[in-house]
């Protein structure tokens, strides 16, 4: 099932949490939502669950619109909402069971769907506990199971890895990314390797707005713009290199790195790369070439320069 | 149907796993047990084998137990988030608000199903009036709806079970003894609007013995006043942040 959005605008009196938003999300598609705190992913992900009401715009999941006909549609989104509520007076199984009723599963599917969903996240020894005696971590996991009991086409997960221990953490990835293959899945993190990780599309909001959308490596591209060059030019005279790769037809700008003699930093003009002229130049004055690195963009970056302003 | 019995039954289960429902099946036998049987105006006394001492402070005691069962249904759900859970389920808000409504409204019917005791002692001291004690407890089963059904409606209004639980108490004043109060001290159309609205002349209607249709639809449109306003009320979600 695929997630059509157009238009998406929703406001809390003054405050606009949700700017017109456009997005499609394919079936087989794990879409990452990252933003700074308030910036409209929570919001989002409630008016896609039918959770909170559509103020403008609509929001179709496999072609219904969620604002008219919602009942049907919930019974395939399967969702874990921020901060995870449990009820915490509930043992997991009868609490599996709850969800899995309620999303309307047959009895004799009901038990073997709990019993891999016990397996699948890792809760088979602490099975029989209350949810209120169980630590975060296991708490997330029951919170994931209940997102998952009934096999929903769409998964929607706002912040699942928080306060799962690492191994957990690897472990729900590759569930994700397997879940992936055939269902839709959209999820919101604060971890930034997280989305690298498990997404195949990344979109940032910030302030409800949707500020980039693509894979990492698009983004990347976009970020980053000309090529930096860090290069490492021994056996000659430093000042010697520098003034030569001064002269090279498409750099920009060339600077020492720290307070190294031999170390440059090499700024290429647009769309131009220096590698090959750097290496001729070296080639023709002897000097010998021990580094040679492209300075890449770190997600962090894109995002800090996307989300400040 | 069957969504709302789900909710129903969990809501259940857990009264009966915390220590609520027992506090509170004791409390009311108690309570009902102890000014019917023991003390002041009781059946001793007064010498009549019927129950209607027994009516008459099963409604005082329903009258405040009914908003301390109802005002966790909602309110603690929207406090803890689970009512988020719970309505991106395949669950509409109507049927969340049914199943909270039937699960307590069980939970009363237990209590007063517990009070058989009572009948069988009494038919055994002197002739009962049958018809009389079937009223009674239609009466006391119609009350209860409507008291809860307002405490449901109270619940969905605030996060604070606390609040909850006065405003139901303030709502259920009114139809409890105000609107009689008053009904008293008008005379004409206002005397007959407020004489209308008074649960209590229509309860005592009932219990007498006398089941008119007027009374039967003043209880159930309340009642169902109430859900409806309560349902109205979570879909407020949809527009305000919470």
């Amino acid at each position: 099932m695929d997630i059509q959005i157009e238009n998406l605008t929703k406001s809390y009196g003054p405050q606009i949490a949700v700017n017109n938003i456009n997005l499609s999300v394919k079936t087989g598609e794990i879409l990452g939502f990252l933003g700074p705190n308030g910036a409209g992913k929570s919001t989002t992900m409630k008016m896609i669950t039918g959770y909170t009401g559509i103020q403008y715009g609509t929001i179709k999941i496999g072609g219904k619109d969620v604002g008219k006909s919602n009942e049907d549609i919930k019974k395939h989104i399967g969702y874990l909402p921020e901060n995870n509520p449990l009820y915490l007076d509930m043992p997991i199984i009868d609490y599996l069971q709850f969800c899995g009723e309620l999303q309307g599963l047959n009895k004799d599917n009901l038990s073997k769907r709990i019993k891999e969903m016990i397996s699948l996240c890792g809760l088979n020894r602490e099975k029989h506990k209350k949810i209120g005696e169980l630590s975060k971590g296991y708490r997330q996991r029951v919170g994931l199971a209940q997102a998952m009991i009934h096999d929903p086409e769409i998964l929607i997960l706002d912040e699942p890895t928080t306060g799962l221990d690492p191994n957990q953490i690897i472990e729900i990835r590759k569930l994700i990314r397997d879940l992936g293959k055939e269902k839709t899945v959209i999820l919101s993190t604060h971890i930034l390797p997280e989305v690298e990780a498990t997404c195949d599309r990344i979109l940032i909001i910030n302030k409800g707005k949707i500020v980039a959308d693509g894979t990492a490596e698009t983004l990347r591209k976009q970020a980053q713009g000309n090529e930096v060059l860090k290069v490492r030019i021994e056996d000659g005279d430093s000042n010697q290199i520098f003034a030569a790769l001064q002269e090279l037809n498409f750099t920009s700008k060339v600077d020492f790195v720290g307070r190294e003699k031999n170390f440059f930093e090499v700024h290429s003009q647009t769309e131009k790369s220096s590698k090959r002229d750097i290496f001729n130049l070296c080639v023709k004055n002897k000097w010998v070439i021990t580094e040679m690195n492209p300075l890449e963009t770190k997600l962090e970056d894109i995002f800090r320069d996307l989300t400040i302003n | 149907m069957k969504t709302i019995w789900i909710i129903t039954k969990r809501e259940l289960a857990a009264f009966f796993n915390s220590l609520i429902a027992y506090i509170m099946l004791g409390l009311f036998l108690g309570f009902s047990g102890f000014f019917t049987w023991l003390y002041g105006n009781d059946i001793f006394l007064v010498g009549q084998a019927n129950l209607r001492i027994f009516f008459a402070i099963a409604s005082w005691t329903l009258f405040f137990f009914i908003p301390a069962i109802t005002m966790r249904m909602l309110a603690e759900e929207t406090k803890t988030g689970t009512l988020e859970l719970l309505l991106t389920k395949s669950v509409s808000d109507r049927q969340l608000v049914m199943g909270k409504f039937i699960a307590s409204l069980l939970l009363i019917c237990i209590a007063l199903v517990a009070t058989l005791p009572y009948i069988i002692t009494i038919a055994n001291i002197g002739n009962l009036d049958n018809g009389g004690t079937i009223c009674g407890y239609l009466a006391l089963f119609l009350m209860s709806m409507v008291y809860t059904s307002i405490g449901i409606f109270t619940s969905s209004i605030t996060s604070n079970q606390i609040v909850a639980f006065m405003g139901a108490l303030m709502i259920g004043l009114f139809f409890h003894i105000i609107f009689d109060v008053l009904a008293g001290n008008f005379t004409g159309f206002i005397g007959n609007l407020f004489d209308l609205l008074s649960l209590q002349t229509h309860f005592e209607s009932i219990s007498r013995g006398v089941i008119d249709s007027q009374d039967l639809v003043y209880f159930i449109s309340v009642s169902i006043l109430s859900l409806f306003l309560a349902e109205w009320s979570l879909s407020n979600r949809h527009f305000q942040k919470k």
